[in-house]
């Protein structure tokens, strides 16, 4: 592939971001202050990297319980985003939500939410209205490998297809749905590609762990679909590296062997991808300190003001309820 | 009380044994859910069962609609299905399956038909499960004709429930509380059954009835704790069984002691205390001392930000309070504030570090 500087910078320095913002969060959860379910995408960072770098500001982005990438790739306001794990009147979404419902309207990030499969429906109906007003934006949801044995999976697929919607679906398949192996959940014939295809959706697969081909295959999709050509599903195949909720590892746990951890640990997105810059030229170490420090800084911050921030008061539990 | 067949187990292991044994003694039975065979086997509900039971425990797509529908079906050729789920919120999307089949199959084909089928759940609450992860929807199952609806409250009651769940003939849904999950109880070790459909009273008393289920049933004996204090004996009754009822024993306990409060960690509106109230009203418990109280949560969703949980809650000063406004005494202080590093209201004990 052609080196693109600016590009391949971008994706790093998103990845870069993301994974030490999900750091910072698992070093401070211990503190038992963001008292809230998290679930870190630590090794996934690669696909919210890639896919959201083919997005403008006024598409639309949704997706499910493991959204702190989705939100930041997409532009989302860091500092609200901590404040709501704080459970403060200063998140996003006032300290309602939490970590699994994330919401930013200034850059079309419409929510997350953490029933699995929900948001898949409420995102084709998102491409459905906006299509409906010639709008030249596209939808992205963003949903589990799990999300996909749900029946609304099927159901949102055949409506989006039916109705040539300018929605790209992107499924992250690490391969776990908390500690369930895929080959508990789904035949080993399964392939998600050909049910798509089924559907006459436009379908691709790619490595999840390398920032540069998720670009360039969502780059296709976003393209098919907002040029009104149909939906377009993608699969992307990661892992996780910490434990489903929370912020430690679980090796201890033992139903993923330590092979395949080490095997995904090697193909890390963001340490491959650093080196490869480093390799071409790119950046230098120097700039990858200096970059690395700028967003420490700028974590650094956030966390101070989302620690800072007071709580919602007693009269926020009777708000919000009617429009 | 107490003997040498009964030791103090937790409501967790409770279910686990209840579980085990009636998957020995009945080979029909079968566990299934997400989870289930996972290391941490629905917060240790489920350990152990798949060594011993093999192939009739087993995991599942994440797909609780099907699995419902799958779960009636094999009901109606004989199979006793334990279906569970980590949270009340993920059957939502089953409750086509629920209301449509379950509960109405042997009604509409004119009873030819049963559906022997338990469905366990269990309602989160605190640690920032917010509005899709902590709701007690036990009002909404219980307002459908065809299921049954439990709440065991102690350790005992979940075995003796959960056993006489698999026995019965008919759906009946089984509702845990992630907060009671920890809590011990006498158990005995043989095989027992507890009634769906009875009560019981948890603490005699004769000035006030406090009606409530699953984990409100211990805020309300702290409360009748504070109270006795100032010399007020509340009565303490468990429902255990939002549906059926146990219209009998309601009535009995407010016949005595003319006031009422119904506590339900729930919604107000169409809900479980608002039902234990209008049958009081309609049965007619002779003349109230006091317009009858209702302690639920707000009617808004649950928020997940701890500060306001805390407002959120009804806990046992709530119920305190209530009782002394009826005796014309002043409210006990706000609860505390969440202070940092204290333990906060939105965890059971200090034990509890979440995230889950
Ligand atoms: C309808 C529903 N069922 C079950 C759950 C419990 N649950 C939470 S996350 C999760 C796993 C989802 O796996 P996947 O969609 O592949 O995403 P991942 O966590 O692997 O990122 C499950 C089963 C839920 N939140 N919603």
């Amino acid at each position: 592939m052609k080196i693109n500087k600016k590009l391949f910078l971008a994706l790093y320095y998103q990845m870069l971001r993301i994974r030490m913002v999900e750091e910072k969060i698992c070093q401070l959860y211990p503190e038992q202050e963001m008292r809230c379910p998290v679930h870190i995408c630590i090794g996934q960072e690669g696909i919210a990297a890639g896919v959201c770098a083919n997005l403008k500001q006024d598409d639309y982005v949704l997706s499910n319980h493991r959204s702190h990438g989705h939100f930041l790739a997409k532009g989302g306001n860091l500092k609200a985003m901590l404040a709501e794990l704080y459970g403060k009147a200063s998140g996003c979404s006032k300290g309602k939500g939490g970590s699994m419902h994330l919401v930013d309207l200034n850059v079309n990030f419409l929510g997350s939410t953490p029933i699995v499969a929900g948001m898949i429906p409420v995102a084709v109906g998102v491409a459905f209205g906006s299509a409906l007003k010639k709008e030249k934006k596209v939808t992205v949801v963003f949903f589990g490998d799990a999300a996909t044995e749900e029946g609304v999976f099927s159901e949102s697929l055949n409506f989006a297809a039916l109705k040539k919607l300018p929605i790209v679906f992107v499924c992250e398949n690490n391969r776990y749905s908390v500690y369930s192996p895929l080959s508990a959940r789904q035949p080993k014939e399964r392939d998600n590609l050909m049910i798509a295809k089924g559907y006459g959706i436009y379908a691709q697969r790619g490595d999840g762990n390398d920032a540069a081909s998720v670009y360039q295959i969502t780059k296709k999709a976003v393209r098919f679909a907002r040029n009104r050509k149909g939906p377009a599903f993608l699969q992307f195949d990661t892992y996780r590296y910490r434990e489903h909720c929370g912020h430690s590892f679980d090796h201890e746990l033992n139903y993923r062997s330590k092979r395949e951890f080490n095997y995904w640990l090697k193909k890390c997105p963001l340490g491959n991808f650093e080196k490869k810059l480093i390799k071409r030229g790119v950046v230098d170490k120097k700039e990858i300190f200096l970059i690395r420090a700028k967003v420490q800084q700028e974590i650094n911050m956030a966390v101070e003001f989302a620690k800072k921030s007071p709580f919602p008061e007693k009269k926020e539990v009777l708000t919000d309820i009617y429009a | 009380m107490p003997n040498n067949r009964m030791r103090e187990i937790t409501y967790k292991q409770a279910i686990l044994e209840a579980t085990s044994q009636c998957l020995a003694k009945d080979r029909m039975v079968y566990v299934i859910g997400l989870g289930v065979t996972d290391p941490k086997g629905i917060f240790g509900t489920t350990l152990g069962l798949k060594e011993k039971y093999g192939s009739r425990v087993m995991d599942m797509p994440v797909a609780e609609n099907a699995m419902t529908g799958v779960a009636i079906g094999s009901s109606l050729v004989g199979m006793r299905p334990i279906l569970t789920h980590q949270r009340v919120d993920f059957t939502v999307l089953s409750l086509d399956q629920i209301i449509n089949n379950a509960a109405k199959w042997h009604y509409m084909f004119g009873g030819k038909m049963k559906v022997p089928l338990v469905i366990r759940m269990i309602i989160g609450m605190g640690w920032g499960q917010g509005p899709q992860h902590s709701q007690n929807l036990s009002s909404l199952l219980a307002s459908i004709p065809g299921l049954k609806v439990v709440m065991p409250a102690t350790a005992y009651d979940a075995k003796g429930l959960l056993i006489s769940a698999v026995e019965d003939d008919n759906p009946v849904i089984f509702i845990e509380h992630r907060w009671l999950h920890g809590t011990y109880g006498y158990v005995p070790k043989k095989m027992y059954k507890e009634p769906i459909g009875k009560s019981k009273i948890m603490k005699r008393g004769r000035d006030v009835t406090i009606i409530s289920s699953s984990y409100m049933v211990l805020e309300s004996l702290r409360a009748a704790e504070l109270l006795k204090k100032e010399g007020i004996e509340a009565e303490v009754m468990d429902l255990r069984s939002i549906k059926p009822l146990d219209e009998e024993s309601i009535i009995k306990s407010v016949r005595k002691t003319h006031r009422l409060i119904a506590v339900d960690g729930g919604w107000m509106n169409f809900g479980v205390a608002s039902e234990v109230i209008a049958l009081a009203a309609e049965k007619g418990c002779g003349l109230l001392k006091n317009n009858p109280q209702r302690i639920t949560f707000p009617d808004t969703p649950i928020p997940t930000s701890h500060a306001l949980a805390k407002h959120y809650y009804p806990r046992a000063v709530d119920i305190c309070n209530s009782v002394r406004t009826m005796f014309n005494l002043p409210g006990i202080p706000e609860k505390p504030s969440v202070i940092k590093g204290g333990i906060g209201f939105d965890v059971p004990d200090k034990t509890f570090k979440g995230p889950f």
